[in-house]
């Protein structure tokens, strides 16, 4: 029983590790998200070559595995510029303030369990906090802070329509995927990653809130910024959206490492929160030291790259889309629908844990589920449309009938063809000009 | 390290040193790199033709509507965030539920208003 206890840490083992324990995390940290953005870079890449029938990098290193090092290289340096125009200490400071806040969300995703760190017992995460889902919305949204500057700051149309854009769709994804969080909060009773990851010791919350999950996977890319929702970036529209005026310098690829944090934080947080975190999936779960000590950060690893796979298999795939297609998804679908579901599996929970009030609490789920129903055929999209629609069509038979008084709404022929009244219909013989 | 606050003091320890890598490599970038500047580099790229203008082109207001929507549901996340978290402890029962589906309606017809006003159509 001391065995399980110790596998699944809680909020109460945090915030006790010596300090050298707690450097040698924090470096542990920054090494995996460098290496991790070095290769994942090279392994997008490589992925998305294979998916296009192409070689991708192949050149440097053995498969082109020091691409990413060598890119790295050349952009630190390479000649730097500050265009004339723009304001020079925000345009400096952008880059910095998307890259850190990115670092800083992923602090609070648990790799392992307690581990035996140099001997300490210690849980392999290197920060949670009683607020620690809401820590990483918020380092998500400071992010955007990052981006809108460093479109404004540029001076140039195109980075500052890209800024605006940005800013208009991360905050509305943020707001869908913060309450996709919330059915979870309902279920774990926390905001704590390393009590949530306990609570899915028997089912994952991917399976048991399938509704929230896919809402979060689609969020994720929107908040993230990743291709079918990249509009604050789109080359088509916006040449390169806020990062225009930054040439391939070091400062590019400050903003090119926190776009990548920012994906390895969505898919680091959907492992964490409906993937089950480090726990092994079920028919390894069966063994029982497959949860304990070191080998859950390698079922964790399997499961981070494949959501981050996902998310590439996703670019590869997908175009595009319009940006006011992406704010009505946002907007219409993702946000009410969230809080129906919400409200559902509250009310069920109520019935659940509150075995008397069974009555009123199926009442009040049949009340939302109707409810719901009712507002979205009277408000969705496509109804909408077609109603629209009809109203036009309506109007333009009535402009059509003002024209024609006598036709009375029936379809009859002309009525005032000339040799209705008698004229004379003189014909035209051939020969004569 | 301990005490409610030890695990902030820890995330303010790290948001520090994730500056000071930055700033190390902004820096080290500065000295190693050449500098070369001509008046050619330093006009603003925008789409490869020489700019027109003033740099700040004037875009619709329509983007910071959203902004007053985002406002509205990130107080709502905040009273969801900790409501959730202490909805099934003991002494908290149906009322609190009830509660929620009040507030949520208020919310709910703040984003019914908007999309009747027709904010969210975007042409």
């Amino acid at each position: 029983m001391m065995h399980l206890l110790a596998a699944d840490p809680t909020l109460a083992d945090f915030g006790k590790d010596p300090l050298w324990i707690t450097i040698i995390k924090a470096v542990m940290l920054f090494v995996f998200l460098m290496l991790g953005v070095l290769f994942g870079v090279w392994f997008e890449r490589k992925l998305i070559s294979r998916m296009q029938h192409r070689y991708g990098p192949n050149r440097a290193g053995k498969f082109g595995l020091l691409q990413s090092v060598a890119d790295g290289l050349k952009m630190g340096l390479k000649e730097d510029l500050f265009p004339r125009t723009v304001d020079k200490v925000l345009y400096l400071l952008a880059p910095v303030i998307m890259v850190v806040p990115a670092f800083l969300a992923f602090s609070i995703v648990p790799f392992a369990p307690m581990v035996n760190l140099f001997g300490v017992q210690t849980p392999l995460q290197l920060v949670d906090l009683p607020v620690a889902v809401l820590f990483m919305l918020a380092m998500g949204a400071v992010s955007v802070y990052g981006v809108v500057l460093a479109g404004w700051s540029s001076r140039s149309p195109y980075a500052l329509l890209g800024g605006l854009r940005s800013a208009a769709q991360v905050v509305s994804y943020e707001i869908a995927m913060g309450l996709s969080f919330v059915a979870i909060f309902l279920f774990a009773g926390t905001l704590s990653t390393s009590e949530i990851v306990k609570a899915q010791e028997q089912t994952w919350f991917a399976v048991l809130l399938i509704p929230s999950f896919l809402i979060y996977v689609v969020c994720m890319f929107g908040e993230a910024a990743r291709i079918p929702f990249d509009l604050p970036e789109g080359e088509g529209e916006l040449v390169g959206g806020f990062q225009t005026e930054y040439s391939s310098s070091l400062k590019f690829a400050l903003i090119m490492m926190g776009e990548y944090l920012h994906t390895f934080t969505a898919s680091g947080i959907a492992v964490t929160l409906f993937l089950g975190g480090w726990r092994a999936p079920w028919p390894i779960s069966l063994w029982d030291g497959a949860n304990v000590g070191w080998l859950p950060v390698l079922w964790f690893f399997i499961k981070f790259v494949l959501t981050f796979s996902f998310i590439v298999w996703v670019r590869a795939s997908l175009p595009r889309v319009r940006y006011d297609q992406l704010m009505a998804l946002g907007w219409k679908v993702l946000i009410p629908v969230n809080l129906a579901w919400i409200l559902l599996v509250a009310a069920v929970r109520n019935v659940v844990i509150n075995e008397g009030d069974r009555m009123i609490g199926i009442g009040l789920g049949a009340v939302i589920v109707i409810g719901a129903l009712a507002i979205w055929m009277r408000f969705d999209t496509v109804n909408q449309r077609r109603r629209e629609a009809r109203k036009a069509q309506v109007e333009a038979e009535f402009e059509e009938l003002s024209k024609e008084p006598v036709a009375g709404g029936f379809p009859v022929p002309p009525l005032d063809l000339p040799h209705y009244h008698g004229v004379q219909h003189k014909e035209i013989p051939s020969g004569t000009n | 390290m301990d005490g409610y606050f030890g695990s902030y003091v820890l995330v303010a320890a790290l948001l520090a040193i994730g500056v000071a890598i930055v700033a190390g490599a902004l820096l080290a970038n500065r000295l190693l790199r050449p500098s070369r500047p001509t008046p050619d580099k330093l006009t603003t790229y925008e789409c490869g033709v020489d700019p027109v203008g003033d740099g700040w082109a004037q875009s619709q207001v329509r983007y910071y509507v959203f902004t007053y929507l985002y406002v509205v549901f990130a107080v709502d996340a905040v009273f969801l965030f900790p409501w959730a978290t202490v909805f099934d402890a003991p002494g908290y029962g149906l009322t609190t539920l009830v509660e929620m589906f009040v507030f949520l309606g208020f919310i709910a017809l703040g984003i019914v208003y908007a999309w009747r006003k027709r904010v969210l159509t975007w042409t």
